[in-house]
C-alpha cells in the first residue's frame, strides 16, 4: 500500500434512475478525491448526497445505476470489480455508517454475535480473537461494561449506545475509509456530541479518511476538513471547513441563514430563494 | 389571561409492576397569545404533556384548564375546536389515500362548519400553499407543502390554542425556516397560543418567549428566552443541554 495519491478518486460520478416518466438524474456528474482527511458532503434532502456515498460501496440497486469516468480505490477501478471483490471492499476496506441505529443492527442477533461476524467476513481470526477485540472496540467507544454490552440485543441499548455499537461495528475490520451517512440525525442532541467525538478521536487516531454526509452545515463544519455543497445533483461549491464563512454561493448562504440561533436571534429566518439556474450551472469539481 | 393551565399533572402507562411514569408533578401556565416551549431528551415527558392536554392519553391525574374549560374523563365538542394538535412527522400525519380537499373537508365537516368550499382556498391561502394544492394527495407534496397542509387542518375549525410536536424536526434546515415563519406570522394573525414541543433549541429559542425544561418526566427549570440566550440557567442539566447545543453550532 503506498501512501501517495488519494484514497479514493471519484471523476464525473452519475447515478441514474430508469422510471416510467423518464430517466431521473440523482447525481449529475460529480467529481472529488478522498485523501486522509474529513470531508463533508452536504445538502438538502433530493441534493443527491447520500446517493453519492452509496454509489461509491455500489449499493445502488436497479433500475438505478452508476456511471463515471473514473471511480477508483487506491487506483483500484471499483466501477468494474466484480461482486466478489465488492464484497471484500465493502466493510473491509471502506465501510457505512447509516442513519439510524434502530434499522441498521440486526434485531435478532446479539451486538457481539454480530460485531463477531462482521470481522469474520473480512479476516481468519478465531472466534475467542474476535471475541477480545469485539470487546477492546466497544470498549473504545466508550460504552461502560463491554462484556454485559456484547450480550445485549439491539432493542435493549439506546439510540446513541446503538450508534456507538455501529461504530465500533464498521471500524472493527480496520477500514480505510468511513462514510458516515447522517450519523447522528435520530439521536438527542445531547448525545450527537459525543458521539461525535467518539467518531471523530477514532478517524484520526487511525489515519483514516471520513466522508460525513449531513444536512447540516454548522455541524460538518465542526468535524470536517473541507466541505463539499451539493444541490440538485451537483457541487455548487466546495472550500475548506475554516473557510465556510467566506462562502460565496447563495445556496451555501442561505443555508447557513437559515438555521435558528440561538444566542443571536433574528426576527424572521431567511428563506431559500432558488434560483433554477443553480440546477443548470456545471458541477464544481473537489479533486484535490 | 391564562390560555392553559396544568397543575400537579402525572401521566403514567401501564399499571402494576410494568407502570411506568411519564410526567410527574408537572406544573405550568401559558398566558393567552404567548409561546410556550417544552424541551428535553427523548423520553423526558414533553410530548407526553401535549398527548394529555390533546385527550390522546386517558391515565393521567392532576387538573388541566384549558381555554376556560376544566378537563375531565371527556372533553366537549367545543375543546376540539379551540385545541388543535400539530404533530411531528408530516409523512405519517396524513392519510395517504385522501386529498389534501377531502382531509380539510372532513376536518370542517366534523366541527360542523358550514361554508366548506370557500374556507378550504382561504386556509389553503393562509398557508401559503395556493388553491392549486387543493386536489392533489400527500404523495404529490413535499415535507414542508405536507406540514403546511397539517397546520392548514389544525386551523379549520379556527383553534385557539395549537399544540406543535416537534413540527419541524423532520424536515430540511431551508424548509424548516419556512414552516417556523409561517408558524410566527399565523401567531400574529390570529393571536394564537402554542405549547411548543422540540429538541432543538435552537428553534425554540426563535420562536417562544417562555421555556420549560424537562427531565425523566419532571420541569427542572421554566426560563425567559432573554436568559436562555445569555445562557443563564441555574439548573446544572439545563447548563449541559445548552452547553452542547451552543457548541454544535459552532
Amino acid at each position: 500500500m503506498t501512501d501517495q495519491g488519494p484514497l479514493l478518486d471519484v471523476e464525473n460520478l452519475w447515478v441514474r434512475f430508469r422510471s416510467r416518466a423518464g430517466m431521473f438524474e440523482a447525481v449529475r456528474g460529480v467529481s472529488f478525491t478522498l485523501g486522509r482527511e474529513r470531508l463533508g458532503i452536504v445538502g438538502e434532502s433530493g441534493s443527491g448526497k447520500s446517493m453519492t456515498g452509496r454509489a461509491l460501496l455500489r449499493l445502488i440497486r436497479p433500475p438505478g445505476f452508476v456511471e463515471a469516468d473514473r471511480m477508483s480505490l487506491h487506483g483500484e477501478d471499483i466501477l468494474q470489480a466484480s461482486e466478489t471483490r465488492m464484497r471484500q471492499l465493502r466493510g473491509g476496506r471502506i465501510s457505512m455508517i447509516m442513519q439510524d441505529p434502530k434499522f441498521s443492527l440486526n434485531p435478532v442477533m446479539t451486538v457481539g454475535q454480530q460485531m463477531v461476524e462482521a470481522l469474520r467476513a473480512h479476516e481468519k481470526v478465531t472466534k475467542a480473537q474476535a471475541r477480545t477485540r469485539a470487546i477492546e472496540m466497544l470498549d473504545e467507544v466508550a460504552i461502560r461494561e463491554p462484556e454485559r454490552v456484547y450480550d445485549l440485543y439491539p432493542h435493549e441499548v439506546s439510540g446513541g449506545m446503538g450508534q456507538r455499537i455501529m461504530i465500533a461495528m464498521m471500524l472493527l475490520p480496520n477500514p480505510e475509509i468511513l462514510i458516515a451517512d447522517e450519523p447522528t440525525s435520530a439521536l438527542d442532541v445531547s448525545v450527537q456530541l459525543q458521539v461525535l467525538d467518539i467518531m471523530d478521536k477514532l478517524v484520526r487516531d487511525r489515519g483514516m479518511g471520513l466522508i460525513f454526509i449531513s444536512h447540516d452545515l454548522n455541524l460538518v463544519a465542526k468535524f470536517c476538513d473541507r466541505i463539499v455543497i451539493m444541490y440538485a445533483g451537483r457541487i455548487v461549491e466546495t472550500c475548506k471547513a475554516s473557510e465556510l464563512r467566506q462562502a460565496k454561493h447563495p445556496y451555501t448562504l442561505g443555508l447557513l441563514n437559515s438555521v435558528p440561533d440561538l444566542e443571536h436571534p433574528r426576527e424572521r429566518l431567511d428563506v431559500l430563494a432558488r434560483d433554477p439556474a443553480w440546477r443548470e450551472a456545471p458541477s464544481v469539481s473537489a479533486r484535490q | 389571561m391564562t390560555a392553559i393551565s396544568v397543575r400537579d399533572l402525572n401521566v403514567w402507562f401501564g399499571s402494576g409492576a410494568a407502570r411506568s411514569d411519564a410526567v410527574l408533578d408537572v406544573s405550568f401556565d401559558v398566558a393567552e397569545g404567548e409561546i410556550f416551549g417544552l424541551v428535553g431528551e427523548s423520553g423526558s415527558g414533553k410530548s407526553t404533556i401535549l398527548r394529555a392536554i390533546s385527550g390522546l392519553v386517558p391515565t393521567w391525574s392532576g387538573t388541566m384548564t384549558v381555554a376556560g374549560e376544566t378537563l375531565g374523563k371527556r372533553r366537549s365538542q367545543s375543546f376540539y375546536s379551540k385545541v388543535q394538535m400539530v404533530f411531528q412527522d408530516p409523512y405519517a400525519s396524513l392519510h395517504p389515500r385522501h386529498t389534501v380537499d377531502r382531509l380539510l373537508s372532513e376536518t370542517m365537516r366534523l366541527h360542523g362548519i358550514r361554508d366548506v368550499d370557500d374556507r378550504i382556498v382561504q386556509l389553503l391561502g393562509d398557508v401559503g400553499l395556493g388553491a392549486g394544492f387543493r386536489f392533489r394527495y400527500p404523495h404529490q407534496l413535499s415535507g414542508g407543502q405536507r406540514q403546511r397542509v397539517a397546520i392548514a387542518r389544525a386551523l379549520a375549525s379556527n383553534p385557539a390554542i395549537l399544540l406543535l410536536d416537534e413540527p419541524t424536526s423532520a424536515l430540511d434546515v431551508s424548509v424548516q425556516a419556512e414552516i417556523l415563519n409561517l408558524l410566527s406570522d399565523l401567531q400574529r394573525a390570529h393571536r394564537l397560543t402554542y405549547i411548543m414541543v422540540s429538541h432543538d433549541l435552537g428553534v425554540v429559542g426563535h420562536l417562544c418567549s417562555r421555556i420549560a425544561v424537562m427531565k425523566d418526566g419532571r420541569i427542572v427549570e421554566v426560563l425567559g428566552v432573554s436568559e436562555m440566550r445569555q445562557l443563564q440557567a441555574q439548573d446544572p442539566y439545563t447548563r449541559k443541554l445548552l452547553a452542547s447545543s451552543v457548541h454544535s453550532i459552532r
